[in-house]
């Protein structure tokens, strides 16, 4: 940071090109590289963070009461950006192999039978955020056939591609597309920070033209200053060891996290198995409301995200959590799972003592709210 | 005068305490008074001291912020503060003591069956649902005893939905509430020193009934001030107001939550001692209807801070 002050302070006070700089657009290719990637210069944007490029494509696409379709639970930070442009979102099913593609081709003949068609699917295809699966290299082949078949474009959000702790290396769809159908969102927030704001986006000419005239009307370009840290960040060569180090420390946490989960959380929790990213997505019974557990846990000094926010009707996902295992250290996890599994086994006894050695009958199965099924046992296989 | 606005706190309703605590301070500034925001935190004690404010404006809401707490330690701190006292506070905060007050006292309030959750763990209150479901009917509401906002507020419909509701108002206090419901019209009367102001009706959008969110986002429910009542009724209602302000020994300000039944008669459902203050809440909208605008509104409740204090200093010398 001194040495920008010293010698680009000139430079790094100025505006810059709205779609970045071509030094910064190199470092996002050696970014793509690393995960076998290799778009061309002219198709890159360079963005304040992830989140803007998610935003400028909805911008550019979305028009008010268009199908947008995307994962339940999504990210929960789509839902403002779809909802505030007015689309009509439908979310498909996952499963630990990521979204059920087969229920997506449903969709998809559904709508069009309707005469209608999606605007974009959007993916968080590795790591997800909030249920931490990853889609099975056979279904983003399914995906990206029919993004082809039926000319439907693909948002591939990959903010966690890069931290795999176990197993192998997925193909991205954009590299298995070959950026026909598939548009590339990026970020550095993950990889070297958020608050620097740095994220991207890689899109096919026409779309790109449009993006940039949202992006110059949005804020003309990404902070110059932010790019020459990151540049000075990537010139320094030790971000692939940075990003080692990162795997190192996330893959303990991960492993703190599952272990503590199985050790506190009751039996009739059930959660994703993570291999690589930031999340771990808990399932409980449908009669605990996570929003209204979160207000216990405060009072415990432990906090987590309620599932409902994944959604976009706001009341699924009522029964489920979202874990952060990245900010904390093994010890603070530990104990923050334990008072968590704590607060929820004494609801979730409160609820049998009332229902079952009472009078009450058990109230009648209902339909599962939420509509990632987890996923596997919450003991024994790993 | 130097004006302490305590807000924030670590309750729940810290967002919303915000809000209110955002336009307090523009309001005092445009009154020409030194304004000093601070977070209650655990330096809140010793802010206090090395500040010496004039009064304390309380703009917390929720447990930790309108339950007697901060009050009592101003009162240890001899700073006079807004709002009604310590004793007040604690009797508003526990709806189930209001409840009981309200009821000595004759004012209505729908009927009620109030446990903790070791009722239901050791003493097997569960055995009593039915009797509570002969006597309360459905839909009956389940509350947590101390909370603001209607968090954690909860319809069941039937006895299947009774369990649920249950663990949900548990997680926020482990006192709750069994109320009858009340259909009809959602009113709020705001006592200004005694007197109450303006009534305003609360119309939410049907699937947003007692919604923690809808009560904040602007456009979600619909008010209606001065709220379009018979002068009987409205009469009927206002005195229902102050009888509760006077049975919980309120002074300078608090909000009545009532449900106008379809005869015609107020219900109280909960007294609000520190009723917010943000733009789409319903103290000031009441007030402005008076014709009191919000820094007038301020500077009154600034007043009455300062002047229960000299009353009490007299009555103890």
């Amino acid at each position: 940071m001194t040495r920008i002050a010293q010698e680009s302070a000139a430079e790094a006070l100025q505006y810059g090109p709205t779609e970045g700089f071509d030094e910064t657009k190199a470092a996002v290719r050696m970014v793509m590289e690393a995960e076998g990637m290799s778009p061309e210069p002219e198709d890159i944007i360079v963005t304040t963070g992830g989140q803007q490029a998610l935003d400028l494509i909805a911008k550019t696409l979305v028009d008010p009461g268009d199908v947008v379709v995307c994962e339940a639970p999504t990210y929960p930070g789509a839902v403002p950006v779809f909802c505030s442009y007015e689309a009509e979102t439908h979310q498909v099913p996952m499963d630990d192999d990521g979204m059920r593609v087969d229920q997506l081709e449903e969709l998809c003949e559904r709508l069009a039978s309707e005469g209608r068609k999606p605007k974009f699917i959007y993916s968080v295809p590795s790591f997800q955020n909030p249920a931490g699966v990853t889609l099975s290299l056979e279904r983003r082949r399914r995906l990206v056939e029919l993004a082809h078949m039926r000319e439907i474009l693909v948002i591939e959000d990959n903010p966690y591609g890069l931290l795999r702790y176990e197993g192998e290396a997925q193909a991205p769809l954009y590299q298995l597309d070959g950026g026909d159908y598939v548009i590339y969102v990026g970020t550095l927030s993950k990889i070297l920070s958020p608050g620097i704001r740095i994220g991207w986006a890689v899109a096919p000419p026409p779309v790109m033209e449009k993006i940039a005239l949202g992006k110059q009307a949005t804020d003309l370009c990404t902070s110059t200053l932010s790019q020459y840290f990151a540049l000075e960040y990537f010139g320094e060569g030790r971000w692939r060891d940075y990003i080692g180090s990162l795997r190192e420390i996330y893959r303990s946490r991960r492993d703190a996290m599952l272990e503590a989960l199985d050790r506190h959380f009751p039996p009739q929790a059930t959660w994703t198995r993570p291999h690589g990213g930031l999340f771990v997505w808990a399932t409980l019974p449908d009669y605990i409301d996570t929003s209204d557990l979160l207000a216990k846990a405060l009072r415990e000094n432990v906090a987590f995200v309620p599932g409902a926010a994944a959604y976009v009707d706001g009341r699924r996902g009522s029964n489920s959590m979202r874990l952060n295992f990245s900010a904390s250290t093994a010890d603070e996890i530990r104990e923050g799972v334990r008072r968590i599994g704590a607060v929820l086994s004494e609801q979730v006894q409160l609820y049998e003592t009332i229902t079952s050695e009472h009078r009450l009958p058990q109230p009648a199965q209902r339909e599962p709210s939420g509509d990632v099924v987890p996923f596997r046992a919450p003991r024994g296989e790993a | 005068m130097r004006v302490a606005v305590l807000k924030g706190g670590s309750s729940l309703e810290r967002q919303v305490s915000l809000r209110s605590a955002a336009r307090v301070e523009d309001a005092l500034a445009s009154l020409g008074h030194e304004v000093a925001p601070i977070d209650a935190d655990s330096d809140l004690v010793r802010s206090l001291k090395e500040l010496r404010p004039d009064v304390a404006f309380i703009a917390l809401h929720g447990p930790g912020g309108e339950d007697g707490t901060p009050q009592e330690l101003l009162e240890i701190l001899g700073v006079p503060y807004t709002g009604p006292g310590v004793a007040a506070c604690i009797r508003c905060m526990d709806k189930v003591l209001a409840k009981h007050l309200l009821r000595e006292a004759g004012v209505p309030t729908p009927d009620w069956v109030a446990f903790n959750s070791t009722a239901f763990r050791e003493l097997g209150a569960a055995d009593a649902l039915e009797e509570i479901e002969a006597r309360l009917g459905y839909p009956l509401v389940v509350k947590p005893a101390a909370q603001g906002s209607s968090l954690g507020v909860r319809f069941a419909a039937s006895r299947d939905g009774v369990p649920e509701a249950l663990v949900s108002a548990l997680s926020y206090d482990d006192r709750v509430l069994l109320e009858r419901h009340v259909p009809g019209r959602e009113l709020a009367v705001s006592v200004l020193d005694g007197d109450p102001l303006p009534i305003v009706e609360a119309r939410p959008k049907e699937e947003d009934r007692f919604n923690y969110e809808a009560r904040y986002e602007i456009g979600r429910t619909e008010y209606i001030c001065p709220a379009d009542l018979p002068d009987d009724v409205a009469a009927d209602v206002r005195d229902a107001a102050s009888r509760t302000y006077s049975a919980l020994g309120c002074t300078g300000f608090a909000r009545v939550d009532l449900m106008l039944d379809t005869d015609g008669r107020p219900d109280v459902l909960e007294a609000n001692a520190i009723p917010g203050l943000t733009d789409t809440s319903l103290f000031p909208m009441a007030a402005d209807a008076a014709g009191i605008g919000f820094e007038e509104l301020v500077s009154r409740i600034i007043e009455l801070a300062v002047e229960r204090r000299g009353a009490a200093e007299a009555s103890r010398t």
